[in-house]
């Protein structure tokens, strides 16, 4: 028996979706969804459905904009926060968020999320991060460890993995956060926070691929490869009180940075408020 | 007032709210202008991180429901292309200004030139429609980039407003037209039942698709992808070609109302100057010269230069002893003319890609040597 | 040939010509006399070769760019040696003072004024030189009353900063005597 999140916010007649078995794109879509949910029922500042844009760009993770059933855009390579940035300052109302790729969000457009984050304008950003270029069949992406293997690294990569939280963090994003696909709960809980923050917010999640990362780096079947995120995920406090050696594969998940600092789109109203009034005073 | 700045002032008269940019020479006045003109009447104004992000952005606020935006000259234009193409498919209006400079490349990055025209036309990759608009003044930079924003919401397609370095900087005393008296185009919006299974489907006796912008309570998905009637990515060939063919259609089944051709001193021209933008200064010029010494020359100038007015100078070809094709690139319109001419008139070329101005004289010399030999 | 009065103005990035060109161009639109304005310069703001041009005509004005100019301002030798050749005859000619005529310099109407040194030192803003030069010019051509120019420079210089410009555009007017304007006066028909 399918959710009823499915029937209330899937456009279920183009389901089943395009992604592999195991995949771990619609766990995390299921997370967006019930964030998106629980904020749409909020019972004391309910976001309006209609207000609610989901931007991508191009990718395994950018079709989950299509499959949902809110105002979407499914946009070009690495571009989709550059057209968000249009939409929410065009229109401010809306509650824009981004699902976007490792290689869509931190290569191809890299630039427009550390201005996005610079900028600090009020877009939720969701990274599928699979480690792994999938739509176009198993390249290394800017998230793919040093020596993992992909159909462009048969002899391992040679370049530095981003950390795509870290770096949003870097460039002054005020809303940085980790989830994976295995801590459900607890990812769909920082997605949440993440959209009810006032500024750009990036919640990096570590998807799974099994049938291009996990085949060419034998980490198994996407079971194994969940099982792994099961013993490595480790909330943020657990994590610091590792001693560095043994924290090796680990990784934190929970909020990394936040802070207050004043957002774009309202700092701009300010700039129109003024003009308007200096125009009308010429007149 | 600069041509950069009528172009500006015409935009928001036509309703222009919404503008994002890069700076670029010769365009850069134009996101200056934007910069202190929008807030004024509550619209937003971006300068965003490069040329990729400011289409992306207007395109953003398009869908929104913002008339929106942007300039660039040509390294940038390259730029933009991948974009422009998605506003073609998803049929998301906007204003793509290009200051034409001389390039390839950086160029010469202050000097004029018109070597974008092809790429206006073909610069993004597919098929697809466009319309290219191209002014010859400060006034006309005014009148004519509301026709672009009115052109864009109709036909629910990118316009782009090809001007260059000659009219962008020259300053000319230009009349305002009085507001009220502005014919302004917005876009379809009409309603689909709040469903959003039918936002790209066209309705008979429309041209254009039609849907509320993001926010006013429908639902519909935009993509890059050949797309159903939802909007929702297909592999149909079928729905490809329907698709394709609409995009195409509806720009070519309404050219009556899109070409736009200016004439000067046609009447019983023998010898007709072709040419666009600010080359036409040089030919008006000419032209008067050439009529002081007995030359039946006239001046035949497209404003809307894509598509390309080709029955409008089928027409008038029996009347021609000649055409001289005058433009600042090396033979770019000069394809469209001798492609409609076919052999039935001579056509000569005058070029120029030096990052100079092709003086009247030029002209002139040709359109005597033209006007001997047809002795 | 239509009727159109040709001017340029070539110096180096950051002198102001082109502002210069703008004033005259607007001093004409203000009296209700069609022009156009253009100028070319190379990618530097400061020290690299610049010329503006304005074309006044009761007319209308198609070719933007001059063909022959009747005035040439020239605040540079290499503007100078450049420009002077490409000038009808009987043009005016204004140079600033410290520049060397060049050989050959045809029959031209040659006007050497101390323009950078009297903005430099009576001014005290070497960067009012295009004021003092559009007093000077307009003196001396007598295409625009006083007003109307003094109009058209406001219009194009930044809030506050009247009072300098004025006293620049006074000290441009007096470097000019009479004698000198007899000779060169242009009349717009």
């Amino acid at each position: 028996m399918p959710s009823e999140l499915i029937y209330n916010y899937m456009r279920i007649d183009h389901l089943p979706h395009i992604w592999c078995a195991g995949c771990g794109n619609g766990v995390l879509t299921h997370d967006v969804v019930r964030a998106i949910d629980s904020l749409c029922n909020d019972p004391d500042r309910p976001i309006p459905r209609e207000k609610v844009v989901i931007v991508s760009g191009i990718g395994c993770s950018s079709r989950a904009a299509g499959y949902l059933d809110f105002n979407s855009m499914h946009t070009t390579h690495g571009r989709a926060i550059a057209f968000a940035s249009g939409i929410k300052i065009a229109n401010p109302e809306l509650t824009v968020v981004v699902i976007t790729g490792d290689g869509d969000c931190a290569a191809i457009g890299g630039n427009h999320l550390i201005h996005a984050c610079r900028r600090n304008i009020d877009l939720t950003v969701v990274v599928f991060n699979n480690e792994i270029y999938g739509m176009t069949g198993g390249q290394y992406s800017p998230t793919t460890p040093r020596g993992d293997k992909g159909t462009t690294a048969v002899y391992g990569v040679v370049d530095r993995p981003f950390d795509i939280a870290a770096l949003a963090a870097g460039a002054g994003a005020s809303f940085t956060a980790r989830g994976d696909v295995y801590h459900v709960k607890e990812t769909t809980e920082l997605i949440r926070q993440g959209i009810r923050h006032k500024g750009f917010s990036l919640i990096d999640c570590r998807s799974v691929c099994p049938t291009y990362y996990g085949r060419k780096n034998k980490k198994g079947d996407a079971v194994q490869m969940l099982k792994w995120q099961k013993e490595n995920g480790l909330p943020m406090k657990q994590y610091r009180a590792l001693p560095p050696e043994q924290r090796a594969d680990k990784y934190a998940l929970g909020i990394l940075s936040r802070n207050e600092y004043p957002e774009y789109t309202e700092e701009y109203q300010k700039i129109i408020e003024m003009a308007m009034a200096e125009k009308g005073k010429e007149k | 007032m600069q041509g950069n700045e009528a172009c500006v002032e015409g935009a928001i008269a036509a309703g222009m709210r919404f503008f994002a940019g890069y700076p670029i020479t010769p365009s850069t006045e134009i996101a200056e202008a934007c910069s202190v003109r929008l807030p004024q009447v509550g619209g937003h104004f971006i300068q965003m991180e490069d040329e990729l992000a400011s289409m992306a952005a207007v395109i953003g606020a398009s869908a929104a429901g913002a008339k929106a935006m942007t300039a660039t000259s040509g390294p940038g234009f390259s730029l933009k292309q991948e974009n422009i193409g998605y506003a073609c498919i998803a049929e998301l209006p906007c204003v793509i200004v290009d200051v034409q400079r001389c390039g390839p490349s950086t160029g010469l990055a202050t000097a004029p030139a018109q070597g974008d025209y092809q790429q206006a036309r073909w610069g993004t990759h597919g098929d697809h429609p466009v319309i290219a608009l191209s002014p010859s003044s400060v006034s006309e930079t005014y009148t004519l980039i509301i026709r672009a924003f009115n052109l864009a919401e109709k036909y629910r397609t990118p316009v782009i407003f090809l001007t260059d370095e000659i009219v962008a900087h020259m300053r000319e005393g230009i009349e305002i037209p009085d507001p009220e008296s502005l014919e302004i185009c917005d876009r379809r919006v009409a309603g689909n039942d709040g469903a959003y299974k039918f936002a790209y489907r066209v309705p008979e006796g429309q041209i254009v698709p039609g849907w509320k912008p993001f926010g006013e309570g429908e639902r519909y998905n935009i993509t890059g992808l050949f797309h159903d009637y939802s909007g929702f990515p297909t592999n149909s060939n079928a729905m490809a070609q329907e698709e394709g063919s609409r995009l195409l259609d509806k720009i070519n089944n309404n050219l009556a109302d899109i070409i736009q051709v200016d004439e000067y001193k046609m009447e019983g021209a023998e010898f007709a100057v072709v040419c666009f933008g600010g080359t036409a200064r040089a030919a008006a010029f000419a032209v008067d010269a050439a009529r002081e010494l007995g030359i039946r020359a006239g001046m035949w100038r497209p404003v809307t230069v894509w598509p390309f007015p080709e029955k409008e100078l089928e027409e008038k070809l029996s009347g021609l002893k000649g055409i001289i094709m005058v433009e600042h690139n090396y033979g770019q319109m000069l394809r469209e003319v001798s492609r409609v001419a076919a052999g039935r008139v001579k056509v000569e070329f005058i070029g120029c890609i030096d990052g100079t101005i092709i003086e009247p004289v030029r002209i002139l010399d040709k359109l005597r040597e033209v006007h001997e030999n047809a002795k | 040939m239509k009727n159109r009065y040709e001017m340029r103005f070539s110096g180096s990035g950051g002198q102001g010509v082109i502002l210069a060109s703008v004033i005259f161009a607007e001093a004409a639109i203000i009296s209700g006399i069609n022009a156009v304005q253009s100028q070319s310069y190379g990618p530097e703001a400061r020290g690299g070769m610049c010329k503006a041009e304005t074309i006044i005509s009761r007319d209308s004005i198609d070719f933007s760019k001059p063909i022959c100019p009747g005035f040439l301002l020239a605040l540079t030798q290499k503007a100078l040696d450049k420009f002077l050749p490409e000038t009808r005859e009987n043009a005016v000619i204004v140079a600033d003072a410290s520049l060397n005529i060049p050989e050959n310099a045809g029959n031209k109407k040659l006007v050497l004024l101390p323009i950078l040194k009297t903005a430099g030192e009576d001014i005290g803003k070497a960067f009012t030189a295009n004021i003092v030069a559009v007093g000077a010019i307009n003196s001396l051509l007598g295409l625009f009353d006083r007003e109307t120019l003094t109009e058209a420079v406001k219009r194009h210089v930044p809030p506050g900063s009247e009072a300098l410009n004025e006293k620049a555009l006074q000290a441009g007017y007096e470097l000019v005597d009479r004698q000198m304007a007899e000779s060169c006066r242009v009349y717009i028909v």
